[in-house]
């Protein structure tokens, strides 16, 4: 065994080595001229404004915590999967219907979860638009009125 | 590998203590596998693409260095070394340059648990499913780390959509993953080959209706954890200038896209090893060479890499065939399409267990006239393009 994990080090090492040696190899061999003009970010030709470290979108973070919940799910029925082929040849496979269920019930309420997230609509990438304004819910209708108007006046 | 370092040690390398030989054993492994199969693999499918993309477009493709350009990607890693290395300026320097080297560590790790024959694989781990999973996570790590330390907004852009991709899609990869070791009743690869057969109906792929889904469902999952088009996303070219490694030039650059060649070995490698059989050789031919000879174990490997490169050549081939998809599409086909699906064909292939603990033939040979059919029809219409686009001139790989 630890013959096998250490294999895994040896490729650790063995892999930062690698990168390690061809960019000191192409440090050696490389002109070095840097610029202004070299060392400023590609903004298509443009010169870079502001940063790009900003709050992102909110999306991706309801992403992540969606997947972090299915794969530590996803996770748990690994070891199950594992021993299911010896349960099923266990007792006439009486064993193997019992340990179904209780995965199937333990998946089964994460899966509502995941049901319920799809029809709240939180996995739509294009939520329909409805600001708040005093308490008053403004339909997708209403809001392109809005923005078509807006529009308007700026021109 | 062990009982390779063993027999090493007692033959020839007796006067060194065991550990010794171990650690020369282990780095012996890590260098063959680098430089012999993943560098070549590496540089030949990157020429190999470019020029089945000129044959797709009706271009004639890289020609010039070497006999038919096969030595391209010995110029393009030349060129990349004589390169000017910049950082920019706003950059986050340790992030920036950590970012290559967790990308390629994700890929090159992966290589410890490939079996490529029945004796040959550097470590057969007990988890080996759990650590491939494992180490194509270490890959986002660096993807984000290149997006976000560029300083960047393409860059940034870039790194965000590859975290979401990617973790998004390892939620059906480990679904679809699920039915073959459900089957195989283990997480060590070569224990998971073994349970299967050399023949086409002793593959998880042909043995149930849910597998057979559970593959299309793995395939396309890997080709999005992948980041190959039609799910390129985070280096959409036309959106995104080059996505995250937009910043990056000469070395750096070339090992994002090492990385992302070598890769596609790995995909093959893992469909292969959970639904075709892996180094499976039927019994008659690995006895004409007799079972334990050196012959045999090369036999197997040829099977292997046969497999996994139909496999990488289909995915190739869906890059220069299919257009990208949008942001919303990729993320709706994960979570609305492919996860229930996954845990759908999860659920049927444990009732098919417990119903049927010996298999259905005819529900095997069903599926195979299935996919033989799709076969077909797959290269009658190869077959049919060809003509109607009249490419007889460019077929011809000497202009």
């Amino acid at each position: 065994m630890l013959f096998n994990f250490g294999n895994i080090l040896v490729f650790v090492l063995v892999g930062v080595g690698f990168i390690a040696v061809s960019l000191l190899l192409s440090r050696l061999l490389q002109p070095r001229f840097p610029t202004a003009e070299k060392e400023a970010l590609y903004e298509c030709g443009e010169l870079p404004t502001d940063s790009a470290w900003i709050n992102y979108n909110l999306r991706y973070y309801l992403v992540a915590v969606i997947f972090i919940i299915f794969d530590v799910e996803i996770a748990f029925i690994y070891p199950v999967a594992t021993v299911f082929k010896e349960w099923i040849t266990k007792d006439g496979g009486a064993h193997a219907w019992l340990v179904f269920g209780e995965v199937a019930l333990f998946v089964g309420i994460l899966f509502l979860g995941l049901v319920y997230v799809l029809v709240k609509g939180d996995l739509n990438w294009f939520k329909k638009v409805t600001i708040r304004e005093g308490g008053h819910r403004i339909t997708p209708e209403e809001a392109t009125a809005i923005s078509s108007h807006s529009q308007g006046a700026q021109n | 590998m062990e009982n390779f370092a063993i027999h090493i040690h007692e033959s020839y390398l007796y006067g060194l203590p065991l550990s010794v030989v171990n650690l020369i054993v282990m780095f012996g492994a890590a260098f063959v596998v680098l430089l012999g199969f993943v560098a070549p693999f590496a540089g030949l499918l990157s020429f190999i693409e470019r020029r089945i993309a000129a044959r797709i477009q009706c271009r004639i493709g890289p020609n010039r260095v070497g006999p038919q350009g096969l030595l391209q990607f010995l110029a393009d890693g030349v060129k990349s070394l004589f390169k000017e290395d910049l950082i920019p300026k706003v950059a986050d320097k340790p992030l920036f340059i950590i970012a290559p080297y967790l990308v390629f560590l994700g890929m090159f790790t992966s290589f410890v648990v490939l079996p490529f024959s029945s004796q040959w694989i550097v470590a057969d781990l007990n988890v080996g499913i759990l650590y491939l999973f494992a180490t194509a996570a270490i890959t986002v790590v660096g993807l984000v780390m290149a997006g976000w330390g560029s300083g960047s907004k393409w860059s940034m852009l870039g790194g965000m959509r590859s975290a979401a991709q990617i973790i998004s899609y390892e939620i059906p990869t480990g679904l679809a993953a699920l039915t073959a070791i459900l089957l195989a009743g283990s997480l060590s690869l070569q224990e998971i080959i073994a349970a299967q057969g050399p023949h086409p109906w002793q593959w998880y792929f042909f043995d149930n209706p849910f597998t057979f889904i559970a593959f299309f469902i793995l395939f396309v999952a890997l080709v999005a954890e992948g980041n190959r088009a039609p799910f390129d996303l985070p280096e959409a070219e036309t959106e995104l200038v080059s996505g995250y490694n937009t910043e990056y030039s000469g070395m750096r650059f070339l090992f994002f896209f090492f990385a992302e060649w070598a890769h596609l070995y790995v995909l093959g490698a893992i469909l292969t090893t959970l639904f075709l059989g892996g180094w499976q050789v039927p019994e008659s031919l690995l006895a004409s060479v007799g079972a334990e000879s050196i012959a045999a174990r090369i036999l197997e490997l040829v099977f292997f890499q046969l497999k996994i490169y139909v496999l990488v050549f289909l995915v190739v081939q869906l890059r220069w065939t299919v257009p990208r998809v949008r942001m919303d599409q990729m993320m709706d086909m994960c979570w609305k399409y492919l996860v229930p699906i996954g845990f759908f064909c999860v659920a049927g292939v444990a009732i098919w267990m417990m119903l049927f603990p010996d298999g259905v033939s005819f529900v095997k040979y069903l599926l195979i006239a299935f996919s033989s059919a799709m076969v077909l029809y797959y290269f009658y219409k190869v077959y049919r393009n060809f003509k109607d686009s009249r490419a007889e001139l460019e077929l011809n790989p000497f202009v």
